[in-house]
């Protein structure tokens, strides 16, 4: 069954067959490189220190980890934008807990992925069931959980949080092996992540081979993987040679593989896709379309709990304020990483990256002194290039 | 009579696909001319270089219009000219009144502000002059797909048209208003208005074309005049082979009763009180075609949907039985565990995904058959859609194409494959050829020729007399919800499936 016609399609043909996704690598890498030199020529500071680039996670992780329930709920063709609400509620709700009610972490943590379930099906039952427009519902969301925010919080800052707690987010993992510096755990744990990818891509391009597909030509194939693991191996050394490997990354890194998994390789996740494609059709091909998008929602108000308290316990307290415009950063990471705006499309390595450009552009511009007026300016500026460049590759 | 339109030597590259190849087109004043080929043979595409969607110096060759060379920029040169073309896909926005849709872009006014009286008054004599009783303030929702149609040329004549294009005008419509249709085409004739007619309906061509081009893969392969058209020559010149048979051979093997839906009522799903099916009742047999014959609004899409996993309509009553014993078909997914498939009419909007490959399509269905414990099996997957690429010759370079770039004969059997890999007991085929050129129909015949001799039973639903005809062991004919008669091979003839739908007509006139 496999065709051998094509074998040897060349490099070119192959980057424009592939041009959202390596672009988007590229573009990140070409950002970094920017950055790196910038800084360096005008300050003379390492913009890829160990501790810009432990940095560098710990602002963005809130944005990474919403992203990947965003972009379920933009394949299935809905949008929410109460979730930088749901931030600062379920922030708040987890400072109430432990600041004011001394619960232990381990009830607070649960509790407060609960409260974000529970947000996220009272919204996702209207949307799902009742067929009111997502953007309307959770733009009512996004006004009711900011109200209840405050007056959760009366107004006023709670914090701070017990070192348990904060640890979610300023945490690291241990070194079991002892050598203080470089953090070994750290950097064997990257280590066998590099292998991993590398194994990974390596079996698909079999499996491509064997259905004759055209596989990506072997120099870049080995070219993109030399890159993606050195740039592995380099954080992970970074990282090491600093305080060791954050908690959060970890927790990002096990999110962003379970997704990747689940809308690649599971029969939900494609049937996300279909609803997303086609709604009617979806349904004719008897897939519970209501059912999908409620979960969606579900899933949604989960992860905006889980980024409520990682940014509670970054910040120390939970202010009203917390959140506030985080679904504009989110919403932009997603369309940036290649989703589309009328569902069935987007990936979640994509949206990864999508979340790096905004969050190494933001860590960049702030160190380079640019004020917030033109920060805001060039990312949306970098938003609607990436979308154009979309559309004008799709009308080719 | 001279020549109005002459198109010499037109070609047009596409990246990768050389589309239309030394075309020659000649249309004299006031005649209709029809325009045949298979769906990809580049009919479109000529229409599309005619009327400016593709501006003058993308094509090659020369087209003279009255005499003149044309060079239209884009569509609104063209229609300035009178060339005016009516898509297969009406234009028209459902929201806003007939007046408002006729003269859009072109509206009756002076400095921007519109004379509505002036406007209601136009189009109240465009109405007539196709010969529609409508007020001009009537929402074009509330108008049949016949009556839209109308409206489109009535919108044409509003732009005075000189040279009227019609893309497959009949393909949607019902019998009795495809021949509305036709008769308003000779009445436009008459008046000196020249028609292009692309169609893939041989007995329209036949009765109203003065001439006729077959256009076979980008080039023009004759152009026969009225009295060389036959529908075996017309046939002929499109595939580029002699089709002795229309239909593939078979011989019915029938079976014991596989599917008896009984005492089936439904309800309109937004207007109450409206009952859409009422007390229908019938059998199919294993390795048994039946056809359910009947006019556009009859109900036998409401039927098939109601059945399928109660998709149509409310208050749904009656019983399924399927080898003998009741089912429950009140979702889509029981009723395709119970061995039930359809295929809808519809297959851009109900049937596929669009923009996923070929694979995602075919699997889409049937999910379970390729994963384990939810997790998706892509290698079997990939085998499943390969199997059914080379066992229904899915004409793609691979299942990994987005189904929206393939001919609609090729989505239709990606959505047969789709359903075959459920493995039903029962198929039923809402208007399966709808839309797919002539070789292709074939193809789809001989699949459903096979689908029967496998044992299945196979329910075809369809609005070609001819075809239903030609392939199907009994008929059902419907009307207004109800079946009024059933009629076996041997009995059927358009004539007494026509006499079976009037004999309730009566009853309404």
């Amino acid at each position: 069954m496999a065709e051998t016609n094509g074998k040897t399609r060349s490099l070119s043909s192959h980057l424009g067959g592939h041009l959202r996704e390596s672009g988007m690598l590229i573009a990140l890498v070409a950002i970094v490189a920017f950055f790196t030199i910038i800084v360096r020529v005008t300050l003379d500071v390492d913009f890829l220190s160990a501790q810009n680039i432990t940095n560098l996670f710990l602002q963005n992780s809130y944005v990474i980890i919403m992203a990947l329930g965003m972009l379920l709920v933009i394949v299935a063709g809905h949008i929410d934008l109460s979730i930088g609400s749901v931030v600062g509620f379920t922030g708040a709700v987890a400072a109430v807990l432990t600041v004011n009610l001394h619960l232990p972490v381990i009830v607070v943590v649960p509790a407060c992925l609960l409260v974000g379930a529970l947000i996220g099906s009272a919204q996702g039952y209207w949307v799902a069931y009742w067929r009111i427009p997502s953007f309307i519902v959770t733009l009512a969301g996004m006004l009711v959980f900011r109200g209840l925010t405050l007056w959760l919080l009366n107004g006023q800052n709670i914090g701070p949080f017990p070192k348990a707690f904060q640890s979610l987010s300023t945490g690291f993992i241990p070194d079991v092996f002892g050598v203080d510096k470089p953090n070994m755990t750290a950097l064997a744990l990257i280590t066998a992540a590099a292998v991993v990818v590398i194994w990974i891509g390596w079996r698909a391009r079999a499996r491509d081979a064997e259905f004759g597909m055209t596989p990506e030509p072997m120099g870049l194939f080995i070219g993109r993987n030399v890159i993606v693991a050195a740039a592995l191996v380099f954080v992970g050394w970074k990282l090491a040679t600093f305080r060791g490997l954050p908690n959060v990354v970890v927790i990002l890194t096990l999110l962003t593989v379970l997704y990747a998994f689940f809308t690649e390789n599971t029969t939900t996740g494609r049937r996300i896709y279909a609803l997303g494609g086609n709604e009617k059709a979806a349904k004719l091909s008897g897939i519970k379309t209501d059912r999908l998008v409620f979960f969606c929602f579900v899933n949604m108000g989960v992860l905006a709990s889980l980024a409520g308290m990682i940014v509670a316990a970054r910040l120390n307290s939970s202010t009203p304020k917390a959140g506030v415009g985080f679904e504009l950063d989110v919403i932009a990471a997603v369309f940036i990483g290649g989703a589309s705006m009328s569902g069935g499309v987007g990936k979640i390595l994509g949206v990864v990256v999508g979340a790096l450009i905004m969050g190494v552009m933001n860590n960049g511009m702030s160190i380079l002194g640019i004020g917030i007026d033109y920060q805001q300016v060039i990312k949306g500026l970098v938003l609607l290039a990436a979308v154009i460049f979309d559309v004008y590759n799709k009308s080719k | 009579m001279t020549a109005l339109l002459e198109m010499r030597g037109i070609g047009k590259t596409f990246p990768g696909v050389r589309a239309l190849d030394n075309v020659n087109l000649t249309v004299e004043a006031g005649e209709i001319h029809a325009i045949c080929g298979e769906n990809g043979a580049g009919k479109s595409t000529l229409m599309k270089v005619l009327s400016g969607v593709y501006p003058h110096g993308s094509y090659e060759g020369e087209i003279l219009y009255e005499g003149q060379v044309l060079t239209n920029r884009d569509i609104a040169d063209s229609e300035s000219k009178g060339i005016i073309i009516i898509h297969q896909e009406l234009a028209l926005v459902p929201l806003l009144s007939i007046a408002e849709n006729l003269f859009l872009g072109n509206e009756v006014a002076k400095n921007g502000v519109i004379n509505w009286p002036l406007a209601f008054q136009k189009t109240g004599e465009l109405l007539k002059k196709v010969g529609l009783d409508e007020a001009p303030g009537t929402k074009i929702e509330k108008l049949g797909v016949g009556k839209q149609q109308l409206i489109e040329i009535a919108k044409a004549l509003a732009k005075d048209v000189r040279l009227l294009i019609l893309d497959e005008p009949t393909a949607a419509l019902q019998e009795n208003d495809s021949q509305k249709l036709l008769s308003l085409l000779l009445e436009l004739k008459a008046q000196g208005i020249t028609s292009i007619l692309i169609s893939h309906k041989l007995n329209e061509i036949s009765t109203v074309a003065d001439r006729i081009t077959i256009i076979r893969d980008g080039s023009t392969v004759s152009t026969l005049t009225k009295d060389e058209i036959s529908e075996d020559r017309i046939i002929r010149d499109m595939v580029g082979r002699d089709m002795a048979h229309r239909y593939p051979d078979r011989t019915p093997n029938i079976g014991e009763v596989l599917m008896t839906v009984k005492d089936w009522n439904v309800w309109h799903p937004d207007q109450k009180g409206r009952q859409m099916i009422r007390d229908v009742a019938f059998t199919v047999r294993k390795g048994e075609i039946v056809g359910i014959a009947g006019l556009m609004g009859a109900g036998r899409t409401e039927l098939a949907m109601s059945i399928f996993g109660h998709s149509y309509g409310r208050d749904i009553s009656g019983t399924v039985e399927i080898g003998g014993k009741v089912v429950d078909t009140s979702t889509v997914s029981k009723a395709v565990a119970a061995g039930l498939s359809y295929v809808t009419e519809d297959r851009k909007s109900l049937g596929l995904v669009l923009e996923e490959p070929i694979v995602r399509n075919i699997t889409l269905a049937n999910l379970f058959g390729v994963s384990k414990n939810g997790i998706l099996d892509k290698r079997r997957e990939t085998q499943v859609a390969e199997g059914y690429r080379t066992a229904m010759a899915i004409r793609t370079p691979g299942v990994f194409q987005k189904v929206v770039n393939l001919s609609g004969g090729n989505q239709q059997k990606v959505v047969l494959s789709k359903w075959l890999f459920t493995d039903p007991q029962v198929l039923i085929l809402d208007e399966p050829t709808r839309g797919i050129d002539v070789g292709a129909k074939f193809e789809i015949y001989s699949i459903m020729n096979d689908l029967a001799a496998q044992g299945r039973g196979v329910v075809m639903i369809s609005s070609e007399m001819p075809e239903l005809l030609g392939m199907c062991d009994r008929i059902y004919v419907v009307n207004e919800g109800r079946i009024m008669g059933e009629l076996s091979r041997e009995e059927a003839s358009q004539e007494r499936i026509m006499a079976l739908i009037l004999k309730n007509d009566g009853k309404a006139a």
